[in-house]
């Protein structure tokens, strides 16, 4: 790996050419070409379903493309497996971190290539020869340390020294800050930097368009496996890479209509959380209004809302709903007072997978309109599925269909008709729009301002900043457990947010 | 519907096998009997499955079946403590050792596999203790309360009659499909087994299905060790019912319950409960199948039972994407 410099002139270091990729018929990828250079950030957007994981993954091996080639310096190269496409120097590092969490840090980066002495493995060697990879990635840990003590951000670095140690050229990042915190996701973005000098390639896949607009030198758009449009550094903007993602002007994408805030519905007072136990929130939710609680990840945010909805016992507080003081044993107890929880992990919390669509939108109002003692109201359960797949949109073939055959989109709509079914006063939304594409995020910013507009008080903690600001009436922002400050509409900014979320402005002693 | 037809298939051709084979199959006799032990192993088989369906495990049932086989006719026998009182207390202890398993599960948040583990060994050692490792029997007596596993209901008009046994695992599974597929709680419970955490996120009170379940469980490996008694009369505190939870469990996994949990049909266990029965009799009916190798035998059926299913449903993944890809 030699320090080049970023020279716009220079051949492309891989050149995909005219890639097509079919699935039992359906085109995944149609005539595709990418090319990328010595040295750049080349970001590759586009919606869900666009072909960006397909292209990704005939670039690492794991799929072989039906026609077209792809070229390394100039020459043909058939990318028959991974182990081929790591020995050409590309290197894939998935969304979902694939270490091995009870292991080392130096064990994890040399798995499955374990230097050996005697037969034996070479520990002395790991360490000394991780160590060098992890300086690459500016991560200060010892080799020795267990990766189940690390953080999401730092297990990240080693994911990322990991692909290094085989001597990657290219690397392909597919949304790697989705699960990172903002501090975090700035280390991140400072690695890829440092790489980009050492002239190692990155192919940085992510929805956040802000991140793209932030890193890449380049961008390529995907839309319906086809090449929708590319851009250069200068044109990188963040209404135009919308614009050729969905293909249709989206400047309404995130205005709200203006409306009538009303009288408290949900009443938080000094509401202290397992994670941070000496420190106490206090807020209050409108019938109408749309609270976003901004904050680092790690900020207590859904600790709180958990603790709300009754799901963790709360160490100190009260909530109370349109003026009622709730007792919270159990999520039953928010449920009969009128709340709802979009949670944060969908697949875990939101939903049972192996479930159809209508049984998980059934299942909160089961005990509701059951017959007699508990038999259940299979007739109701029916109908309101059926209203609430064609009130949200869901596409699907039909109401049985089990939830994990759909998209995230349509998995998440899910998750909110089956909270809609139950007509919430309140409704808390844990990150609703992480890992969905742009047509369902519009959807689900529909959705819920129409909620409002009908007296529902919304309370949503969202880590996208750009949703934060559009979506919200109010903001509170969270610091280590506490509301560090609030920002009325008119007082929205960037800046605004991540001063109070990173505590740079004194906090007014509470508690 | 296609996994019952699958065993249902399985329990046809080993009964046509069996009936080629042996003579003595078909026999007045060998039938009844065959119905009779089916039946008694369909009732924990179907304890065994609700446990199961919640993504549990129960290996107690056996040791349950030996404590309360032993210990109806100590009672009734050596303590002379009467029909209503004894019958009481072995609902009273089923219950108990249910609710103990599921409180020990959910609340103290044990691993189902340790809890009732200890409970195999608890029970039994607490048997063999108990009655000094004498067999138990109900001498002679008793013929009215024996006729529950020993009677039958005439079939008006024929020289036929349905063993008893037969008609309270009738109850008890009409009963179980009822809760399972027609109350909320049987909802809860198949919900809980795939995703305990979603479920609980919908305001389901998850620990009170658990222990629910285990009661369950409890109870009818109860009422199963008080039919295995009166049917046979004595019961030996050492071997009484031993293996009992893996032909429960194993009738279970036949029937199309799957050890993740949230999947099961009743109707499907007792069909697995009944192949397992039809097994052990032609491996003793069937001359040249030495009787010493019955456990291989069986292990084998199940082993290529669930074989085959798994490769059936990756039959049916792979063309389900297909499917999909072709939309």
């Amino acid at each position: 790996m030699h320090a080049e410099g970023n020279v716009d002139n220079a051949p492309p270091l891989l050149e995909v050419r005219g890639v097509t990729k079919r699935f039992a018929g359906v085109c995944a990828l149609n005539n595709v070409n990418l090319n990328i250079r010595r040295g750049e950030v080349h970001a590759v957007i586009g919606e869900n379903g666009a072909g960006k994981s397909t292209l990704m993954k005939v670039l690492a091996g794991v799929q072989p493309p039906d026609v077209g080639e792809v070229l390394l310096d100039g020459k043909a190269v058939h990318i028959d497996s991974v182990h081929t496409a790591l020995n050409l120097g590309i290197s894939l590092i998935h969304q979902e971190l694939n270490l091995a969490d009870n292991l080392d840090v130096g064990a994890n980066i040399f798995l499955g290539r374990e230097p050996r002495k005697l037969g034996l493995i070479d520990f002395g060697r790991i360490r000394r020869e991780s160590k060098k990879y992890l300086d690459m990635v500016a991560l200060d840990e010892s080799p020795t340390t267990r990766v189940s003590h690390l953080t999401i951000g730092r297990q990240q670095m080693v994911e990322i020294a990991k692909a290094l140690s085989v001597n990657a050229r290219i690397l392909i990042m597919d949304e790697p800050t989705s699960s990172l915190t903002q501090h975090e996701a700035e280390q991140l973005f400072q690695v890829i930097r440092q790489l980009r000098e050492q002239g190692v390639s990155i192919i940085y896949i992510s929805h956040r368009l802000g991140e793209v607009k932030e890193l890449a030198d380049r961008v390529t758009v995907l839309r319906d496996g086809e090449n929708a449009g590319g851009l250069d550094r200068e044109e990188i903007e963040h209404d135009r890479m919308v614009q050729l993602m969905v293909g249709r002007d989206i400047s309404q994408f995130y205005a709200r209509r203006p409306h009538s805030i009303g009288k408290p519905m949900l009443e938080v007072k000094e509401l202290r959380t397992n994670a941070w136990p000496h420190h106490a929130s206090s807020f209050t939710v409108h019938a109408g209004e749309m609270l976003g609680v901004a904050g680092l990840v790690g900020a207590g945010r859904t600790e709180m809302l958990r603790a709300i909805f009754g799901v963790d016992s709360m160490l100190g507080g009260e909530v109370r709903v349109e003026n009622k003081t709730l007792t919270l044993r159990s999520c039953r107890d928010a449920i009969d007072a009128g709340l709802a929880l979009v949670p944060e992990d969908r697949k875990q919390q939101g939903l049972i997978l192996e479930m159809g669509i209508r049984n998980n939108i059934g299942l909160p109002g089961l005990s509701r309109h059951k017959h007699g003692p508990a038999f259940l109201n299979r007739t109701r359960e029916r109908q309101d599925a059926s209203r609430m797949i064609a009130e949200l949109q869901i596409k699907t073939p039909s109401d049985q269909q089990l939830a994990q055959y759909l998209s995230g989109g349509n998995q998440q709509k899910i998750v909110l008709a089956k909270w809609l079914s139950m007509e919430p006063r309140v409704l808390l939304l844990d990150e609703p729009t992480r890992g969905v594409d742009i047509g369902a995020k519009q959807e689900i910013y529909r959705l819920m301002e129409e909620l409002a507009e009908r007296g529902v008080g919304i309370l949503f903690v969202s880590s996208e900043m750009e949703e934060v600001l559009s979506m919200s009436d109010r903001v509170i922002v969270m610091h280590e457990g506490r509301v560090s400050g609030e920002l009325q509409r008119d007082e929205l900014s960037e800046e605004a947010v991540m001063k109070l979320a990173t505590g740079s402005t004194p906090v007014a002693a509470e508690v | 519907m296609k996994k019952i037809l699958g065993i249902f298939g399985l329990l046809v051709f080993i009964c046509v096998m069996t009936a080629l084979m042996s003579d003595r199959f078909l026999t007045e006799f060998n039938v009844e009997n065959l119905i009779r032990r089916t039946a008694l192993f369909g009732i924990i088989s179907i304890g065994a499955s609700f446990v199961i369906i919640t993504s549990g495990i129960d290996l107690s049932i056996g040791s349950v079946v030996c404590l309360i086989g032993c210990l109806l006719p100590w009672m009734l026998v050596e303590k002379e403590l009467g029909v209503p009182l004894s019958l009481l207390l072995v609902v009273g202890i089923s219950l108990a050792i249910g609710l103990s398993h599921g409180l020990l599960i959910t609340k103290m948040k044990l691993q189902p596999f340790v809890v009732t583990l200890c409970g195999l060994l608890l029970y039994r050692g607490i048997t063999r203790g108990l009655v000094q490792d004498q067999t138990q029997g109900f001498k002679s007596g008793f013929s009215t309360l024996r006729e529950l596993s020993q009677g039958q209901m005439p079939l008006p008009g024929t020289e036929f009659g349905i063993p008893n046994p037969c008609l309270i695992l009738l109850v008890v599974a009409i009963l179980a499909i009822i809760f399972l597929n027609f109350t909320i709680y049987g909802r809860y419970m198949l919900a809980l087994g795939r995703n305990e955490e979603a479920t609980r996120y919908s305001g389901i009170n998850t620990d009170r299905m658990i222990i629910l379940a285990y009661v369950i469980c409890g109870m009818l490996s109860g009422l199963g060790g008080m039919l295995f008694v009166l049917d046979v009369g004595s019961a030996q505190p050492v071997d009484f019912g031993s293996f009992y939870e893996l032909y429960a469990i194993a009738a279970a996994v036949l029937g199309g319950c799957s050890l993740r949990g949230g999947e099961g049909t009743i109707i499907g266990v007792v069909i697995g409960a009944a192949v397992m029965q039809v097994l052990k009799n032609s491996i003793t009916l069937i001359d040249w199948i030495p009787t010493n190798i019955e456990y291989a035998v069986i292990g084998a059926v199940i082993l290529g039972g669930v074989v085959v299913d798994e490769l059936v449903k990756r039959f049916a993944a792979k063309r389900r994407a297909m499917a999909q890809a072709n939309q």
